[in-house]
C-alpha cells in the first residue's frame, strides 16, 4: 500500500504554511534576534493562572458542557456588553472554542457547500484559506492595498462579489498589517452586504489591542447582527495563547451548528483554561490596559526607526506588529527576510507568508522588550544601510 | 504628559529624552524640558541603579527593617522625629506608617553588629523614641517591582503566525 496516496488529495494540494518554511530556516541559525512572534511577550497575569491552578487544586479536571462553562459563557456575554456594546445570549449565542482558530474551522465548515465563495481580504492570518479549502469552500482573495491603509474597501468587495459568493472574513485588526477598519469604514462595507445574502466571519482577536480609537465590530452596524459571527479569544489579550481558549457569538442556528461539530470533534474546550478565562473576564481589564500601553510604546518606537531608515511603514492602529515596505532595498520578501537572518540574525517574517499580496513588506511583531526590539532594529538599519 | 514621562523612567531610567519622545509619540524637546522642570522641581529626585548585591563579591551589605514606635512632638507631628532619623546616613529609608507602630525605618550596615550598634546607640535613645523592633532581612526575592534571581529565557518559538 502506498500511504502517501492514501492521504486525501484536498490536504495534499494545501501548499505548507510559508511561516513553517520560514522557521525551519530560522531555528537553524543560532543566537537570533527574532521579532517572528505572533503571540504576547507577557505572561499570563498571576491572578489569571492562579485560578486556574486552583481549579486544579480543586479536582476540576471533568470535561464542561460541549458550548463551555456556563458561568464562563455568561462573563462573555457580560464582557461584550461591557466592552463592545454587543448582547448575546449565553445559552443560546455563545460557543467557547479551542482558541480563535477552532473558530474559524467551525464557521466555514458549518457553511460552506461545495463551490461556495470565501471572499479573504490579504495579506491575512494564515488559516483562512487552507480552512476554506479543508471545509470544500473556494477561497476568493481580496488584495488591500497599503495607499487605503490596508482596509478592505467596499468597491473592492463589490468587485468580487458573485452569485456563488457566501462568506465574507474580515479580519480586523488586522495580523499581519496592523489595520483597523473603523466605524465609516464598516459601514460603507454593511451597505454592500445589505443585500446580498452573505454571512460576514468577523475574527476580531486583536479587538482589545488598538492604539488610540476604540475598536468596532461590523455586528454593531445596521443590518450586520443577524449576519455575523463573531470570533475571538483569549490569547491576545490576556497574554493567554497556551491555554487555547477562543470564543464564537452569533445567530442562534449558526451557533447551534458550530457546537454541533464541535461537540463530536473537540467534545468541549479545556476546563482549566475556562476556569482561568473567567477570571480574566472578570478582573483583567487592568492587565490589558497595562499591555496596551506597552504596545503602544514600541509601536511608536518600530514606526518611527523604520521611517528613519527610509522605508515606507504604514502606521499600525491594531494588533502588535509593523508592516513596513521592503521595495526599495529592491528584495523580494523572501529574499530580504533570508538575507537579513543570514547577515545579521534577525527574524523577520516575509509579507508573503500573508499571502501573495503581502509581496513587497515584511512582518515586524513588538511582542518584545524595548532593549530586544532597539538591538533588532539597530541591526536592521545596518542591513538596510548595505542595499539602500 | 509628565506622569506618562516619569512612568516611562520609573521603568527604566537610562530612556534618553528622545526614546520617550517617540514612544510617547511627543516632540523631543517638550520632553526635555519636563524633564529639566521635574528635576527642578524635585518631583524626579534622583536617578538610581538597581542592584542585586547577592550576586556581586561584595558580600558584606546587611539591611534591616526597624518597626519604631514615638511620641510625637506637641506642634510638630511625627516630621521632627522623622527628620532626627532620616539624617542618619545609616538609614536609607523612612515611612510613616498606620497600624500597630509609627515608622518604618529601613538601615543598611556591613554587619550584623554594626546594624544593632547603630539602633542601640543611635536610634533607640532618641528622646521620642518609645520602642524599636529590628527585623533583619535575609533574602531579597523582590525588589522595586523586579524579581531578583529570575533569568527568563524567550521559549517562544522563533517563528509563529
Amino acid at each position: 500500500m502506498n500511504i502517501e496516496q492514501m492521504i486525501s488529495q484536498k490536504v495534499k494540494d494545501v501548499p505548507p504554511s510559508g511561516i513553517r518554511k520560514f522557521f525551519d530556516i530560522a531555528n537553524e541559525i543560532e543566537d537570533v534576534i527574532s521579532l517572528g512572534v505572533g503571540e504576547p511577550d507577557f505572561d499570563t497575569p498571576w491572578h489569571i493562572r492562579e485560578e486556574g491552578i486552583y481549579s486544579l487544586e480543586k479536582g476540576k479536571t471533568i470535561y464542561s458542557a460541549n458550548a463551555g462553562l456556563l458561568e464562563l459563557r455568561q462573563q462573555i456575554c457580560i464582557y461584550m456588553k461591557r466592552r463592545f456594546n454587543l448582547e448575546y445570549s449565553p445559552i443560546k449565542e455563545t460557543l467557547v472554542t479551542v482558541g480563535g482558530s477552532e473558530g474559524i474551522d467551525l464557521a466555514l465548515r458549518v457553511l460552506l457547500e461545495p463551490g461556495d465563495e470565501v471572499l479573504i481580504p490579504e495579506p491575512c492570518f494564515v488559516s483562512y484559506k487552507p480552512c476554506t479549502i479543508f471545509a470544500g469552500g473556494t477561497p476568493v482573495v481580496i488584495p488591500t492595498q497599503e495607499e487605503n491603509n490596508f482596509k478592505l474597501m467596499p468597491e473592492e468587495l463589490e468587485r468580487y462579489i458573485t452569485p456563488r459568493t457566501k462568506i465574507l472574513i474580515l479580519p480586523y485588526p488586522n495580523n499581519p498589517t496592523g489595520a483597523i477598519m473603523e466605524k465609516e469604514d464598516l459601514e460603507k462595507i454593511a451597505e454592500v452586504l445589505r443585500s446580498k445574502d452573505i454571512i460576514v466571519i468577523s475574527d476580531e482577536i486583536y479587538a482589545e489591542l488598538t492604539y488610540g480609537k476604540e475598536h468596532v465590530s461590523i455586528a454593531n452596524i445596521e443590518g450586520m447582527y443577524d449576519r455575523t459571527i463573531v470570533l475571538s479569544g483569549f490569547s491576545k489579550a490576556y497574554a493567554m495563547t497556551g491555554w487555547r481558549l477562543g470564543y464564537a457569538l452569533g445567530p442562534q442556528s449558526i451557533i447551534a451548528a458550530m457546537t454541533k461539530v464541535h461537540q463530536f470533534a473537540i467534545m468541549c474546550a479545556p476546563t482549566t483554561s475556562q476556569y482561568a478565562a473567567i477570571e480574566a473576564m472578570k478582573n483583567g481589564d487592568d492587565d490589558v490596559q497595562m499591555m496596551r500601553s506597552a504596545y503602544d510604546k514600541r509601536r511608536r518606537l518600530m514606526v518611527d526607526r523604520f521611517r528613519a531608515m527610509g522605508l515606507s511603514c504604514f502606521e499600525p492602529e491594531g494588533a502588535f506588529y509593523v508592516f513596513p515596505s521592503i521595495q526599495r532595498t529592491g528584495l523580494t520578501s523572501e529574499g530580504f527576510c533570508e538575507a537579513l537572518l543570514k547577515d545579521q540574525k534577525v527574524a523577520a517574517v516575509p509579507g508573503t507568508a500573508f499571502g501573495e499580496f503581502g509581496e513587497g513588506f515584511i512582518r515586524c511583531s513588538y511582542a518584545y522588550s524595548i532593549e530586544e526590539l532597539k538591538e533588532a532594529l539597530s541591526r536592521i538599519e545596518k542591513f538596510i544601510h548595505k542595499w539602500v | 504628559m509628565k506622569n506618562e514621562i516619569l512612568e516611562l523612567l520609573q521603568e527604566n531610567s537610562k530612556y534618553t529624552a528622545s526614546d520617550i519622545a517617540t514612544m510617547l509619540g511627543l516632540d523631543i524637546e517638550a520632553v526635555q524640558n519636563a524633564i529639566i522642570e521635574m528635576e527642578k522641581d524635585q518631583v524626579i529626585c534622583g536617578y538610581s541603579t538597581l542592584i542585586n548585591w547577592d550576586k556581586t563579591d561584595k558580600k558584606d551589605i546587611v539591611t534591616a527593617l526597624i518597626e519604631v514606635k514615638v511620641t510625637p512632638q506637641r506642634g510638630e507631628g511625627f516630621d521632627r522625629v522623622a527628620e532626627r532619623i532620616y539624617k542618619f546616613n545609616e538609614v536609607k529609608a523612612v515611612y510613616l506608617m498606620s497600624g500597630g507602630f509609627d515608622f518604618t525605618v529601613i538601615i543598611e550596615g556591613r554587619t550584623m553588629k554594626e546594624v544593632a550598634l547603630f539602633v542601640g546607640q543611635k536610634l533607640a535613645p532618641l528622646e521620642s523614641v518609645l520602642s524599636t523592633a529590628t527585623h533583619f532581612v535575609l533574602k531579597k526575592y523582590k525588589d522595586y517591582g523586579v524579581v531578583f534571581e529570575e533569568n527568563k529565557k524567550d521559549e517562544r518559538m522563533i517563528v509563529s503566525p
